[in-house]
């Protein structure tokens, strides 16, 4: 007979309505909202000028090009895009973990609590990785060593980086597995991950990437295979640690509903670009970009009256092997004009917090208002 | 303002005109050096193998009695006079001899092949299609012939048909081929059988059942074409298994019948001498490894470009 | 047509066939056996679906909607006997599919067809584009020589792809691009019945949006009547005219998309709502997710009773009643046309659990509305009338671009 787990819940609360993490965390700690534009020292990682580059043998392929944005202390900030855009070369350039070859980040400069992630040796970052920055990756399984237990693998980063005794790292772990909503975890230690099921096999990814108290966690899509009740779980306990620990989060999602549910602040990001960026609310409210309203108009809405036909984006993005110097978004967009076929906008403010598009028509002195 | 559906989305990489998956496959295989230095050596080999008789300076059989008295009944060294890799100790031209070797390892290559083919696909297919309680006899037949000891089998059959036609024929070799054979069908049946396993659930399969497409013509037209390539390249890559069963059988006595000899046969005999005149065991080992090479390179070749996981990915 | 309710393990009984359905699905019941050991002996069996009954009307779309592995597919397969059924029947236009001969099956396969959800899996990589939509004609003997090739290039016009391609191969196609390819391929046969097994899950959103408008075009077109199976409930609230709920092998809920996502009976139901990211900031922080105990239960041995009592809040809420460990609850009509399968669906109707933050009054888009003005009135790019229609012929004949 299977008996269902009965989960300890993220918290225990006595009602079977959570607060909504949102809520929660506005109330505690207003200091950790506020975003928009700030002195540098609260920038747990500034990200300037980042091109990264695929030497394939059709050509360059531009993935990531000419990149900059700023990540705060605690703050969760969203990478929004479609398969292709860069977003998630991004994090693996902030990793340092793009593949090479025949990836390689060419120019910029990746600031992270004061270093330059870019100008560290290997022996540095591989040290850095796990410790100072976390990941959370969209497969669980695959990113589980499926041959060592969960034990040894939490275990691992924190007796490679904070140095413990093994009893005192058991203990972490058992208190970590404890703190993302594992049953039992003294009993699960030596288990393997296909023991788990995916979301507690998400759950323990988490916990690895929480070992070491990092500073920031690079979540990539980290529930786009689950199920939308496991997704729920998985992402209100990624914000309720990350709250807790003060960890600021970079989540890469091509979902518009996570990234409104969970970000501080959103990045647009399109064919290696970012278009759009400003706070959460800004963006869902008064997008100045054409390929951010067509990407909610395409989207089907559940709190939406039905029938009426989705307005889409037409054609496809283009590829990134020598792009125009030209709007990108441009071919695709219903509001183009001459001066969008002849130079490329910039990224320029807009009203509202830290919003900043890059789109000739919402200009002040554009075509549209 | 046009709806999407009617808008003809035309952006497609370069029209390159539209190459099959065989021929980008074959592009594949020129861009890798190895694969076609390994084709290099398997067409030079097939060409001593069809051509050898007419290209060799001398008969295999003959001896060149006076060049051997001259050198006091001892085998001549290579780049003497006539005989480019010099001669056994009966006189007999190396390069004659390697070049008839190289007629029966084309022929071995070949023949255990297409027994492993006749027997392993057939098998496998059955096996793999209509699984259940079919696919596990047949499954379990093989795996008993699979822990079976190849040699010890081979050995006993060659003593035991060998003074039968059936031992005698081709010069006793096509026992030889009929014993490797059976003895190694089992890796193509598993493999075809795998293969049509994972076609078989795969949707594009699905999709033909849906649309009503009769059982045999989605082997024939989906299963079979997409199962090809792994295939090829088992038989690629059984070929110098097969060189290499036939020498070490050759070696150890068994098989061809003297005065023929294969590569394998050529350093047994070589090997009495192999103080003195080294060449006789070192030229026939070079023409192996040459030959086992040269196709391990071309099947490593195949299988990378034949990979259907690299589609669409470059 | 509320002769629907389940049995509880009584005979299966057919009910009468309805002209107004296309297709009719009885007690239907897959199973699959889980075997294990040397000899392969069956250890257990998954009950993928369990005593399903619903019906699909001809003309609409009938949307079904679950979390992964609680049987969806196999029904949207089941439907089409592309899955034996272990038991029940599935009735085509009052035909039952399970009792004909392989030979009467296939010529029945002209009527419905299978739209996948892999764009990648689902075409051969050894055949042409236009190989794998002649396949259908050639199997149905529909049309030969120029006339097949002439339907072969409508059929791409009609899913909007360039006729010119038919000699290129998958692979040189992206991932909406052969989806649309899957979509002709369907309607080689001009089929009555679709099952869309998660057609866009695999697709980008901007793409998701174009497949899903071809597909309700070729409806309106085509008088096509769809299985829409998908995890999104948003997708599915979009195109569907009724939705159906599955949870481990079962129907929990079925009604018109205005009556589930608004007053939905079943407490699952409202936990997956309740589950939904919502792409709007106001919304979300509103939102309270409904806690669900533990993971789905294994379909080898379901619960008793109520499958959905292991983890269901109105159960804990309603202090454990006892009939939803002991009997399974049966579809009970709450409104016309709106079923649900809980003893307490009236308890939940009371509730606003899981859909508080749901404000459906609005229509909303991204795009503003001085943008739209501009569209309205042709001022939003500066390429005139004229420069339109120049550029519109060279769209239809799509001559392949460098």
């Amino acid at each position: 007979m299977e008996r269902p787990e009965r989960e300890v819940s993220s918290a225990d609360l006595p009602s079977i309505i959570e607060l909504s993490p949102d809520e929660a965390r506005r109330s505690s700690s207003e200091s950790v909202t506020a975003t928009g534009v700030t002195r540098n020292a609260d920038k747990l990682l500034e990200v300037r000028g980042l091109k990264t580059q695929f030497f394939t043998a059709d050509g360059v392929i531009q993935a990531v090009d000419d990149v900059s944005f700023d990540v705060g202390y605690g703050e969760t900030l969203g990478l929004v895009g479609e398969s292709g855009c860069g977003k998630s070369v991004t994090a693996l350039s902030i990793a340092r973990l793009v593949p090479d070859p025949p990836g390689k980040i060419v120019a910029g400069q990746i600031m992270f609590d004061g270093i330059d992630l870019l100008k560290l040796s290997n022996e540095a970052m591989r040290k850095l990785r796990g410790k100072e920055i976390g990941f959370i990756f969209q497969d669980p399984l695959t990113s589980l060593n499926p041959t060592l237990t969960i034990g040894y693998q939490i275990g691992e980063a924190i007796r490679e980086h904070m140095g413990l005794s093994s009893k005192a790292a058991r203990d972490r772990v058992v208190e970590l597995l404890a703190k993302v909503g594992i049953p039992r975890p003294a009993d699960r230690l030596k288990d393997y991950p296909h023991q788990f099921s995916g979301g507690m096999r998400q759950r323990v990814m988490i916990a690895i990437a929480l070992s070491c108290d990092p500073k920031l966690i690079l979540a990539d899509e980290p529930t786009t295979a689950l199920d939308v009740t496991i997704q729920a779980q998985i992402l209100e306990l990624i914000q309720k640690l990350s709250h807790e620990f003060g960890t600021a989060v970079l989540l890469i999602t091509h979902d518009l509903g996570i990234a409104a549910g969970m970000c501080d602040r959103v990045n647009v990001m399109y064919a290696g670009r970012i278009v759009e960026t400003g706070s959460v609310d800004t963006m869902f409210e008064n997008p100045r970009m054409p390929y951010a309203w067509g990407l909610l108009d395409s989207l089907p809405r559940i709190d939406d009256i039905r029938g009426a036909k989705l307005r889409t984006i037409e054609g496809l993005p283009p590829l990134l092997i020598a792009p125009p110097d030209a709007c990108r978004f441009g071919p695709r967009c219903r509001y183009v004009r001459d001066i969008c076929r002849e130079d490329e906008p910039e990224l320029t403010a807009r009203p509202g917090e830290g919003h900043l598009a890059r789109c000739w028509a919402t200009e002040p002195g554009g075509w549209i208002s | 303002m046009a709806t999407t559906t009617t808008v003809i989305d035309r952006r497609l990489p370069k029209p390159k005109q539209s190459a099959g998956l065989w021929s980008d496959a074959f592009g594949r295989l020129r861009k890798n050096r190895l694969a076609l230095f390994g084709l290099v050596l398997v067409i030079l080999f097939l060409i001593a193998g069809a051509f050898g008789p007419i290209l060799a300076p001398w008969d295999y059989k003959v001896q060149d009695l006076q060049a051997i008295f001259a050198n006091g009944n001892r085998p001549i060294k290579p780049l003497s006079p006539g005989h480019l890799l010099g001669t056994d100790s009966l006189g007999r031209d190396l390069l004659s001899r390697l070049l008839d070797g190289a007629r029966i390892s084309v022929t071995v290559a070949f023949v255990v092949q297409i027994v492993i083919l006749s027997i392993g696909v057939p098998i496998g297919a059955v096996a793999g299609w209509f699984g259940g309680r079919l696919d596990n006899i047949l499954m379990r037949f093989t795996d008993v012939i699979y822990a079976f000891p190849d040699l010890l089998f081979i050995i006993l059959l060659s003593v035991a048909f060998r003074e039968t036609a059936f031992g005698q024929a081709l010069d006793g070799l096509f026992l030889v081929f009929v014993a490797i054979g059976l003895t190694s069908w089992v890796t193509v049946a598993r493999l075809v059988r795998g293969q049509l396993m994972a076609l078989k659930e795969t949707e594009f399969v699905e999709a033909a059942r849906a649309i009503g497409v009769s059982d045999a013509r989605i082997v024939v037209r989906h299963l079979l074409p997409n199962g090809l390539s792994p295939i090829i390249v088992a038989i690629t890559l059984g070929i110098p298994s097969a060189i290499l069963a036939e020498s070490t059988l050759a070696f150890i006595g068994v098989g061809v019948q003297p005065p023929r000899a294969s590569w394998g046969s050529l350093i047994a005999d070589g090997e009495k001498y192999v103080r003195g005149d080294p060449h006789l065991v070192l030229f026939p080992a070079i023409f192996i490894a040459l030959a086992l090479i040269g196709f391990t390179f071309l099947g490593d070749g195949l299988r990378d470009a034949l990979d259907p996981k690299l589609k669409g990915k470059q | 047509m509320d002769q629907l309710t389940a049995t509880a393990g009584a005979a299966p009984r057919v009910r009468p066939h309805d002209t107004k359905n296309i297709v009719e699905v009885d007690d239907l019941k897959v199973y699959f056996p889980i075997r294990a050991g040397i000899f392969k002996t069956v250890k257990g069996t998954v009950k993928a679906v369990d005593d399903v009954t619903f019906e699909v009307r001809r003309g609409e779309t009938l949307g079904l909607v679950g979390e992964s592995g609680c049987g969806k597919s196999t029904i949207g397969r089941a439907m089409i006997r592309l899955r034996e059924p272990t038991g029940g029947t599935v009735r085509f236009d009052g035909v039952d599919l399970t009792s004909l001969k392989s030979g009467a099956l296939r010529k029945m396969r002209r009527r419905m067809q299978i739209i996948f959800q892999d764009p990648y899996g689902s075409l051969d990589p050894r055949m042409t584009v236009g190989s794998i939509i002649s396949e259908p004609i050639e199997t149905h003997h529909l049309a030969d020589g120029e006339a097949k090739k002439e339907r072969v290039a409508d059929l791409l016009r009609i899913v909007g792809l360039d006729p010119n391609y038919v000699k290129r191969y998958p692979h040189e196609f992206s991932g909406g691009q052969r989806q649309r390819i899957g979509v002709a391929r369907a309607l080689a046969v001009e089929p009555e019945f679709i099952v869309c097994d998660e057609p866009i899950s695999a697709l980008d959103v901007s793409i998701q949006a174009q497949v899903l408008n071809l597909l309700t075009d070729l409806r309106d077109r085509l008088g096509l009547t769809y299985l829409f199976v998908a995890h999104d409930l948003s997708v599915v609230k979009h195109i569907s005219d009724r939705v159906a709920v599955m949870y481990l092998g079962k129907i929990v809920e079925v009604g018109p998309p205005d009556l589930v996502y608004t007053v939905p009976g079943h407490p699952y139901t409202r936990a997956l709502l309740s589950a939904v990211p919502v792409p709007d900031p106001v919304a979300e922080r509103k939102r309270r997710r409904v806690i669900l105990q533990g993971d789905v239960p294994s379909p080898v041995n379901p619960p008793p009773g109520c499958r959905f009592h292991t983890r269901c809040w109105l159960y804990e809420r309603l202090g454990k009643p006892e009939n939803c460990r002991t009997i399974d609850p049966p579809l009970q009509v709450l409104t016309t046309d709106h079923r649900a399968a809980c003893h307490w669906a009236d308890e939940a109707l009371k509730t606003d659990v899981g859909i508080a933050h749901l404000d459906q009054s609005l229509v909303r888009h991204g795009t503003p509305d001085s943008a739209l003005e501009l569209l309205k009135t042709g001022k939003a790019t500066d390429v005139t009338e004229a420069e339109v229609a120049a550029a519109a012929p060279a769209a239809d004949t799509g001559a392949p671009l460098s």
